[in-house]
């Protein structure tokens, strides 16, 4: 089964719903990553309602692509998205970070729709290349694809990986790199550069994409590249250029919200703002 | 395996031949290794089923969180390396990607302890047993021997979950034979005895088993048992023991400080009501450092001429 498909103007409405539910559920808890998670909507929203093979009503699916959240803190948009989805109802958001609720603070694998808990930075790309491997073991066809985050390239570990899944020609994997510019103490740029990000994933061997990470028909097409690129022998690296905080002017490019929710007065100003946002 | 006698070989021998004999049975059995895969004996695995086989090359993360991905998937995932860097290299891999996700990985780390010999201090893991222990859904194992090595190998890939198996370099006596049962969360009564209880696992069993023959001369009942499951160890032989024996000791290659002793000494204080003497024997937060296997064992009191010693101030501390 495949899962749900919309129209770009139908997911452009959905992006600023997406955002404003970011910003409250974070709000509600006074906790979470809202900056990250802002910058990460349509990638998701383009993988769940454009591109993914899935259905939410048996998440184990065989057949299913998977998705690995590296920056496993971007739950207010990955639980979100996982809801508006179908694979569990909406109302369950409002327990997010709430004792006794699945929905934890770092993604869970008993959410449904969650393939991998993660939580700890640089972990995600190997847990990934072990799934996309498993795929030929099985003689399944399916894709895997690891959502990281920037200042995670930092991580040793993501390196390890990118180097093996090159070496082991491992094509049914695509990075996205939610590059919104901006880690927890500032620009990653200027703590540790994580550039030439192109000359870096190409001489490690990997199908390189750059595209601007909120603008759906490049997000599109960056997928369809990747798959038309399986039997290349190269994994995919969609390097999607996104703003930290995107749609609240306050907040983008501000390393503040990286982990931190809105107060009353801020919340009541970012809603004003994606409310008298008209996409259609 | 045949009832004829073997000649000291290393856990690690034991590990590597079930597992050939593991993947011949099931399909579903993967194996990683960081480079080793020689020292830890994992290429025999490789040599029989090369396309189920990875060399990650000198990358233990990877390897880990690899083989956490393979093993969600459905597949029963064995990585290997020296212990030292399988567990503290890899450790954030092991807590989030293995055991927060409960992941069907059995992590097999070899040349374990001081009898590693002359590579010294890096290369000598001695807080695997703590480290791995602490860790919610880790179970920790380590073979007696060769034969116990075989069946301990078997017995993880058959029990879903991730688990850490402690192997050696050094060729350790046979002392179990292949009828003997192993059943995980069981410990086995080597010696029977009711002055004291040595509790062992690894080498230092049969160092154990040798110390109570020196103290059956001097009139002194050892029971010697093999705790060849660390985590969850065995209560009831321990508890069985404290009421018995009336005095334990713990003997054990690796850090005194979260070992095994402390394990026991903690579960002992928490459940059981009278007061037990008891006595650690093990490297007293210190590095290790080169020399040959066995020279390093009475260095650090972990032969049976300092087992029987301590053994002895033990017993009188009863009185």
């Amino acid at each position: 089964m495949v899962g749900q498909r919309l129209g770009i103007n139908e997911l452009k409405n959905l992006a600023n719903e997406i955002r404003k539910k970011i910003l409250l559920m974070t709000y509600k808890v006074n906790s979470g990553h809202p900056g990250g998670s802002m910058s990460l909507v349509e990638v998701l929203l383009a993988l769940y309602f454009y591109k993914l093979n899935y259905d939410p009503a048996n998440p184990k699916w065989e057949l299913r692509d998977r998705v690995i959240i590296s920056k496993g803190h971007a739950t207010p948009v990955v639980y979100s998205v996982l809801a508006k989805a179908g694979f569990f109802p909406e109302e369950e958001l409002e327990g997010f970070r709430q004792f006794g609720s699945k929905l934890q603070g770092h993604v869970y694998f008993e959410v449904p729709g969650v393939e991998f808990n993660t939580g700890s930075l640089g972990h995600g790309l190997a847990a990934g290349i072990g799934m996309a491997l498993s795929s030929r073991y099985k003689g399944v066809d399916f894709n895997v694809y690891v959502i990281l985050g920037d200042g995670e390239l930092q991580e040793g570990s993501i390196w390890e990986s990118a180097m093996f899944a090159s070496h082991h020609k491992i094509d049914n994997l695509c990075a996205i790199l939610d590059y919104n510019k901006v880690q927890e103490n500032g620009f990653v740029n200027e703590i540790v550069s994580i550039e030439p990000l192109k000359e870096r994933w190409e001489s490690f061997g990997w199908n390189y994409i750059e595209i601007d990470g909120h603008d759906f028909n490049q997000i599109f097409e960056s997928l369809d590249a990747f798959t038309g690129n399986k039997g290349s022998g190269k994994p995919t690296i969609i390097v999607a250029n996104t703003v930290k905080g995107k749609g609240v002017s306050f907040m983008e490019y501000k390393h503040t919200y990286h982990g931190k929710a809105l107060n009353k007065e801020e919340l009541e100003r970012a809603l004003k703002e994606l409310n008298g946002v008209k996409n259609v | 395996m045949s009832n004829q006698i073997i000649s000291p070989k290393p856990t690690r021998d034991g590990f590597g031949d079930e597992l050939v004999q593991l993947g011949s049975e099931n399909q579903k059995i993967v194996v990683l290794s960081a480079d080793l895969e020689d020292s830890t004996r994992a290429e025999y695995f490789k040599f029989k089923f090369p396309d189920r086989f990875f060399n990650v090359g000198i990358a233990e993360q990877n390897m880990v969180g690899i083989a956490a991905g393979l093993a969600r998937e459905g597949f029963i995932t064995f990585a290997a390396s020296f212990a030292v860097f399988l567990t503290n290299r890899a450790y954030d891999f092991i807590r989030i990607s293995v055991c927060y996700n409960n992941a069907n990985v059995k992590l097999c780390g070899s040349h374990a302890g001081v009898t590693v010999g002359e590579d010294g201090a890096t290369a000598q893991c001695l807080e695997d047993i703590s480290i791995m222990s602490v860790l919610p859904n880790m179970r920790v194992v380590c073979p007696v021997d060769y034969i116990e090595s075989r069946k301990i190998t078997r017995t993880i890939s058959e029990e879903y979950g991730p688990f850490y198996m402690r192997l050696s370099r050094a060729s350790y006596p046979i002392i179990t034979k292949p009828q003997d049962e192993f059943k995980l969360g069981k410990a086995s009564v080597f010696e029977e005895g009711e002055d004291l209880t040595i509790i062992s696992y690894g080498i230092t069993v049969s160092e154990s088993l040798k110390a109570a023959e020196e103290l059956r001369k001097e009139g002194i009942s050892a029971r010697v048992v093999n705790m060849s499951t660390i985590k969850p160890f065995d209560k009831e032989v321990v508890l069985k023991s404290a009421e018995e024996t009336g005095a334990i000791l713990v003997v054990e290659e690796h850090q005194k400080i979260n070992g095994l002793g402390s394990m026991i000494a903690m579960f002992l204080l928490t459940n059981y009501n009278k007061f037990v003497p008891m006595e650690v024997i093990g490297i007293d937060d210190e590095f290790g450092q080169t020399g040959k296997p066995y020279e390093l064992l009475e260095f650090y009191g972990l032969d049976y001429k300092n087992i029987t010693r301590v053994a002895k101030e033990l017993v009188k501390r009863k009185k």
